[in-house]
């Protein structure tokens, strides 16, 4: 019963958000909504390694997904002419996810810096086969057209709304399934296997088959921000695959920390507003600034953003 | 005959300042337990400060072969200057916390190297060609090699065996192998565990500065140089084994014949042939090809 009225919470409150953000997007400037546009498309990524931190590993290379998600969207769009963005946002992570499934109960077995290194292994791999594909664009990747709602193609004012309104919807729903997951009997092993790993597997649960599955989870999650992104940015390049975005996309997961999934949105956000700041106000020291805000995070809220209200909450409980 | 000729000659120079940069990746591995992503800003660090010396030298119209002085030089004064401010002033702060929140420490200190070697140097590239041609030409059969390639090779194994006899040899190695099996026991026993992280620490970034420093020659000092360089340091470390000197050595051979097989026979896998092969060793040998399979601990 407990668990059906957090469900219905979870529901209740990311809908309520969505709509909220929607009206909100009609009055916002532009460039406002391009901004919270990325960081929704690039918060579902650090979603993904937030998911993979509940079970105590963290992907260093899932630059890797949201790559493959961006090409999918852009290759689906120029060769096959699917212009819908909710069809070419799920192609992202479904490819996204179909890549990663060889691999997945192979890098299962990986913990640490291991996990980490065979994560980011993969994902330069990719990157140097996009860097020397002629027909991918070669270095500098390739453009993608303006893409359309349920048929419908917006015009030139409504192009970054349409793009904003679909990013936070599928963002929105992203979230709240992945907060009723973290809630859920499995989610919560999985959060339990982070603590001690053998006494989980003791107890009969499969520790590897969970990391195997978070890591799929955060592999369609990654897609579909990679196909989001691209269609915010209309242009697609082999830098998404390389170990620096990956570093961001760590970076966002723990200023996140895993307790919160709004966390992971709202840190990503963050994010985005350091560095598009920085980088209009100082743009020669802009990374400088970057690391400066990132040491400050890891030095004064090493559990992230997420561990202030959980905090707060445990706090209500015992109260 | 020729190109397999070519291609191990090649992979050979390559390896060789590879394999100076990842040592000192796996001695700061080994004994601290961090992953240093800002280990190649030390390299472009090490890089800079050369070209600048050697600049310095030349405009003070120095022999030409005090240039490779200078380069030393320069590696020093970073590890001397720049590595203890880092350790002491940054990385103690964050000891004990978890291994993945230490890499991003170091990534955060890398994103702050990138903007500050910038801000010291500018953007546009530097060129240190004077000690390129000072060891010649070599002649092999029907093709020709610079000599300072090989100048690099025997640095390499001198830098190797130097370390290797510092470790194994001399008392304050065997110092630092004690702390690098238990820090715990090694402080008990009256070991300053404070400062062999910071001489650990500071002969790391001094080996990545002096890669840095020797190959400023080869290439055109620009930023970005790090970022390409980081990478493939962890791949000779993962391929060899965090933390063992063999294993930086037989790593820095394999990428570096693999790198240069590539280039040669199959120029589309250049980029990705390095990390193909790290991802296939951390497949089969997930602790590298050099390190013992260690029992989990509960």
């Amino acid at each position: 019963m407990n668990s059906l009225s957090s469900s219905m919470r979870t529901l209740i409150a990311g809908i309520a958000c969505i709509a909220i953000l929607l009206v909100a997007g009609t009055v916002m400037p532009k460039w406002l909504t391009f901004l919270i546009t990325m960081s929704a498309a690039n918060g579902l990524v650090s979603l993904g390694i937030v998911s993979l931190m509940r079970t105590g590993v963290v992907s260093f290379g899932q630059g890797m997904v949201f790559a493959l998600g961006g090409y999918t969207a852009a290759l689906s769009f120029g060769n096959l002419g699917i212009t819908d963005a909710v069809l070419l946002a799920l192609g992202g992570g479904l490819v996204a996810l179909l890549v990663a499934l060889p691999f997945a109960l192979l890098i299962a077995r990986y913990r640490g810096i291991f996990f980490a290194m065979l994560s980011l292994a993969l994902s330069m791999v990719l990157y140097g086969l996009l860097m020397k594909s002629q027909t991918m664009g070669g270095s500098d990747g390739f453009n993608m057209g303006r893409v359309s709602i349920f048929g419908v193609r917006p015009t030139d004012s409504w192009s970054g709304y349409a793009s904003y309104a679909v990013t936070v919807t599928l963002g929105g729903l992203v979230g709240m399934a992945m907060r009723i997951y973290f809630d859920s009997t499995r989610g919560l092993v999985a959060l339990a296997s982070r603590d001690n790993e053998i006494r989980v597997e003791y107890l009969g649960s499969s520790v590897q088959n969970l990391i195997a599955a978070n890591y799929l989870i955060a592999a369609f999650t990654g897609g579909m921000g990679g196909a989001l992104a691209v269609m915010a940015l209309g242009h697609v390049e082999p830098e998404f695959s390389f170990w620096t975005t990956s570093g961001d996309f760590v970076f966002v997961a723990i200023l996140a920390g895993h307790h919160s999934v709004i966390a992971a949105f709202i840190a990503s956000t963050v994010l985005e507003i350091v560095r598009s700041f920085s980088s209009s106000y100082f743009p020669n020291s802009w990374q400088l600034s970057l690391g400066l805000f990132l040491l400050a995070v890891i030095r004064f809220l090493p559990r992230g953003i997420g561990s202030i209200w959980e905090a707060k909450r445990k706090k209500g409980e015992q109260a | 005959m020729n190109l397999i000729f070519t291609i191990l000659i090649d992979g050979l120079t390559y390896a060789s300042w590879l394999f100076i940069v990842a040592l000192g990746l796996t001695l700061v591995f080994g004994v601290l337990k961090i992953l240093n992503v800002a280990h190649g800003s030390f390299y472009a660090l090490g890089a800079y400060a050369a070209a600048t010396l050697v600049g310095w030298f030349a405009s003070m119209q120095l022999a030409p072969e005090l240039s490779l002085i200078a380069m030393l030089l320069a590696a020093v004064a970073v590890a001397a200057l720049i590595a203890p401010l880092c350790e002491r002033g940054l990385l103690r702060v964050f000891y004990g916390r978890d291994e993945v929140l230490l890499v991003l420490v170091t990534f955060a200190l890398f994103l702050i190297m990138e903007d500050a070697t910038k801000l010291i140097w500018g953007v546009n590239p530097l060129y240190v060609s004077e000690p390129y041609m000072l060891f010649g030409i070599v002649e092999m059969g029907p093709q020709s090699y610079v000599g300072y390639d090989f100048m690099l090779v025997a640095v390499a194994a001198i830098v190797g065996y130097v370390v290797w006899w510092g470790l194994n040899r001399t008392r304050i190695g065997k110092i630092v192998l004690a702390v690098i099996h238990s820090e715990e026991i090694a402080s008990s026993m009256g070991v300053n565990v404070s400062r062999i992280y910071t001489l650990a620490f500071a002969t790391g970034i001094f080996l990545a500065s002096l890669g840095g420093a020797l190959t400023a020659p080869m290439i055109s000092v620009q930023p970005g140089v790090s970022v390409g360089v980081v990478i493939v340091s962890f791949a000779v470390v993962i391929i060899g084994g965090l933390g063992s000197i063999p294993g930086a050595a037989i790593g820095a051979l394999i990428v570096g014949i693999a790198r240069s097989a590539a280039v040669h026979v199959w120029p589309v896998a250049e980029l990705f042939s390095i990390y193909v092969v790290m991802a296939v060793v951390l497949m089969f040998r997930p602790e590298g090809l050099f390190q013992r399979i260690q029992a989990r601990k509960i």
